[in-house]
């Protein structure tokens, strides 16, 4: 079965267009106003929706997601109330749906329970950001008789060798971060990324998704040919802050 | 793959991006580590600028006091005053070897950042140190060690501003500099191989203080006792006894002020498993898998986790691990400075404080207990606690009338 993370890249990349991957944390900018959000997002065309679970410890983000979750924290969101929200909405959005965050809470709420809820809650992905090959196996076992795709994250740093490892059984795409370092906007690109994204291509044949540092539709140009779907976080959170709206932001990345 | 655990905690939990520098790691702890030419520098190195072996004192004063036959393994001798420089030493000349020019590390107390920027010092070296802004604040004098030194200290001011948030943000650097730097992790937790390396280098603490107390005394003690932070101090100290099955091992953390709920740094008697900062391990967290703030009056205690291999040793029952609270260790840091002319860091005296308060139940005992760092960076604090109404029973004792 493939997965609809793919089936919705798919089918922007046939319609000549970059995926869009945008994401929030879950409860942001409020818990009523997240789900408002998330329509916008889902009705201006986003392939594939990126939705944050909250950590107290998020290692993999910058200052803007970081602060974000930790509002979020504090507003008591947690996986139980995301879980149980999204079951109550199931089928109500056209993009596929994908959870993002740490392991512990994922842990503290049981592998087992949780890709059974999470299948329920009609989610096909997970992004654990703290969770490298070397200690996914137990995960990905217990995510697979939910019909749930672990999503591998590469980098610049990352070999052919170890991407042929992520490569191996993947399904949904893969997350190719491009940069050394956290989310977060940043105004270029670093140099050897065409020639890395070109290896990532050739190792995976599930789609790429070029994530970490995008803050403008230009970018995409840039990047156009060289990975089928771009995933943004802090320059979404940032208009947010400043009083935008999803529906707005998304508009001239289509 | 079994040997990134101790039994079932350790790992490596972390982002991709930081694979590749954990691996490059293992390879180098392989293959320089163990070569005699390494071995051979570590060892002059500690002889001659750590100022190794540290000598183990005989309590008389205490011993008398309570019954128990009490010594010391003095790690506050060292170079820099704390256990933490024979890590740093280690990991910096590890540093070189593999062609790296920057040490990076994270602080609680200040000591181990006191003994990263000294390392780098000595070996030419690059140093940033990430510490905690409440840290920052409550250390100074340890801040103004490590910039005289040469280190650049970058204050945390993201969520509890104290050593997890310090580790945070230290991991978010080393992704950003893993091609130049080496993440000189401060204690043994973290990732592997850093529970590993660092007991590595921390076990000459314990293979000293084993062979000096058997050359005194013909024997080995009953009970080896030390602080536990993230648990380098206790680990070094324990791991050459770990095979002495007659020897008790008693690891002592932090309860903080003593209250329920999250105002403690006891992960071990007071924690779950989970998983944070690259490794599976207690840790002191909501049933929903949030890490909890911790607190106690040392700074270098003042952690929701703890490195992996005292879980384990817990979890088999080769380790026992008690809870002394902040009024306890103010105790007895002014019993320990009165009694026997030793003033010893915070965290030290917790470890102190369980022979103290035990000291009916250890009658006739031998005791060797890890000091592991001295308490000159602690006396603002301590005179801050003392003018505290909480604790004026303390301060009374003081004034030249014990
Ligand atoms: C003197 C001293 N002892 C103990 C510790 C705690 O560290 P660990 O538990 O790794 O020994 C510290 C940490 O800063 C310290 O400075």
């Amino acid at each position: 079965m493939t997965s609809p993370m793919t089936l919705r890249i798919r089918e922007a990349n046939k319609a000549g267009k970059t995926a869009l991957i945008p994401f929030l944390p879950a409860g942001f900018p409020s818990r009523d106003r997240f789900w408002d959000e998330l329509e916008q997002l889902d009705r201006a065309g986003a392939a594939v929706i990126e939705i944050g679970m909250p950590f107290s410890d998020p290692v993999a983000d910058g200052p803007v997601v970081a602060k974000a979750s930790l509002e979020c924290l504090a507003d008591n969101v947690n996986l139980e109330w995301i879980l149980s929200e999204l079951k109550a909405r199931k089928g109500t959005f056209r993009a596929a749906l994908l959870l993002m965050g740490y392991l512990n809470p994922v842990l503290q709420y049981g592998l087992e329970r949780f890709a059974h809820d999470a299948g329920q809650a009609g989610i096909s992905g997970l992004i654990l950001a703290d969770l490298p090959y070397e200690e996914s196996a137990s995960i990905k076992a217990a995510l697979k008789s939910h019909h749930i795709s672990l999503v591998p994250l590469v980098g610049l740093n990352t070999s052919p060798e170890r991407m042929a490892l992520y490569a191996d059984g993947a399904d949904g795409f893969a997350y190719f971060v491009s940069v050394l370092g956290t989310t977060g906007q940043r105004d270029t690109l670093p140099e050897q990324i065409r020639e890395k994204l070109a290896q990532a291509r050739d190792i995976f044949d599930i789609p790429i998704a070029l994530g970490f540092g995008l803050r403008h539709p230009d970018q995409l140009r840039e990047l156009d040919g060289l990975c089928h779907a771009a995933v943004f976080g802090s320059a979404l959170i940032t208009h947010i802050c400043n009083g935008g709206t999803s529906e707005e932001f998304m508009k001239p990345w289509l | 793959m079994q040997d990134r655990y101790f039994g079932d905690y350790g790992g490596q939990f972390v982002p991709e991006l930081l694979m590749p520098p954990l691996l490059e790691l293992e390879r180098a702890v392989k293959e320089i580590l163990p070569s005699p030419e390494f071995q051979q520098e570590f060892k002059d190195m500690l002889r001659d600028c750590v100022g190794r072996p540290s000598a183990m004192t005989h309590c008389p004063n205490l011993s008398r006091d309570t019954g128990v036959d009490l010594w010391l393994k003095r790690e506050d001798l060292n170079h820099t005053g704390a256990h933490k420089i024979n890590n740093t030493l280690g990991q910096a000349l590890l540093t070189r070897r593999m062609g790296k020019k920057t040490l990076l590390t994270e602080t609680g107390a200040g000591m181990n950042g006191v003994a990263t920027a000294t390392a780098a010092a000595m070996l030419d070296l690059d140093c940033v140190v990430y510490m905690g802004a409440k840290d920052v604040e409550r250390q100074s004098v340890n801040v103004r060690r490590m910039e005289i030194l040469g280190a650049r200290v970058v204050p945390v001011t993201s969520g509890t501003q104290t050593l997890k948030d310090a580790i945070n943000e230290a991991l978010r650097y080393w992704i950003a500099t893993q091609k130049t730097t080496h993440y000189c992790f401060g204690t043994a937790a973290g990732p592997h191989p850093f529970p590993y390396l660092v007991r590595e280098f921390q076990a000459v603490v314990g293979r000293e203080a084993r062979q000096q107390f058997l050359d005194r005394n013909g024997r080995l003690p009953h009970i080896v006792c030390a602080c536990v932070g993230g648990g380098s101090n206790a680990i070094g100290a324990f791991h050459a006894f770990i095979p002495d099955g007659s020897v008790r091992l008693v690891g002592v953390e932090a309860a903080g002020t003593g209250e329920p709920g999250c105002y403690n740094s006891a992960p071990l008697n007071l924690g779950t498993d989970g998983v944070l900062h690259g490794m599976k391990t207690r840790l002191l967290q909501t049933p929903e898998g949030q890490i909890l703030p911790s607190h106690s009056i040392s700074a270098g205690l003042d952690y929701p986790g703890v490195g992996p291999e005292h879980s384990h040793l817990q979890a088999i029952h080769r380790a026992e691990y008690a809870c002394i609270n902040d009024e306890q260790a103010l105790s007895a840091f002014l019993t320990l400075s009165r009694r026997e002319g030793i003033i010893p860091a915070l965290e030290s005296a917790h470890a102190v404080a369980w022979i103290l308060e035990n000291a009916a139940a250890l009658q006739g005992q031998s005791v060797l207990v890890n000091l592991s760092g001295r308490g000159d960076k602690d006396m603002d604090i301590v005179e801050e606690a003392l003018r505290d109404p909480a604790f004026a029973h303390l301060a009374a004792t003081l004034g030249g009338d014990a």
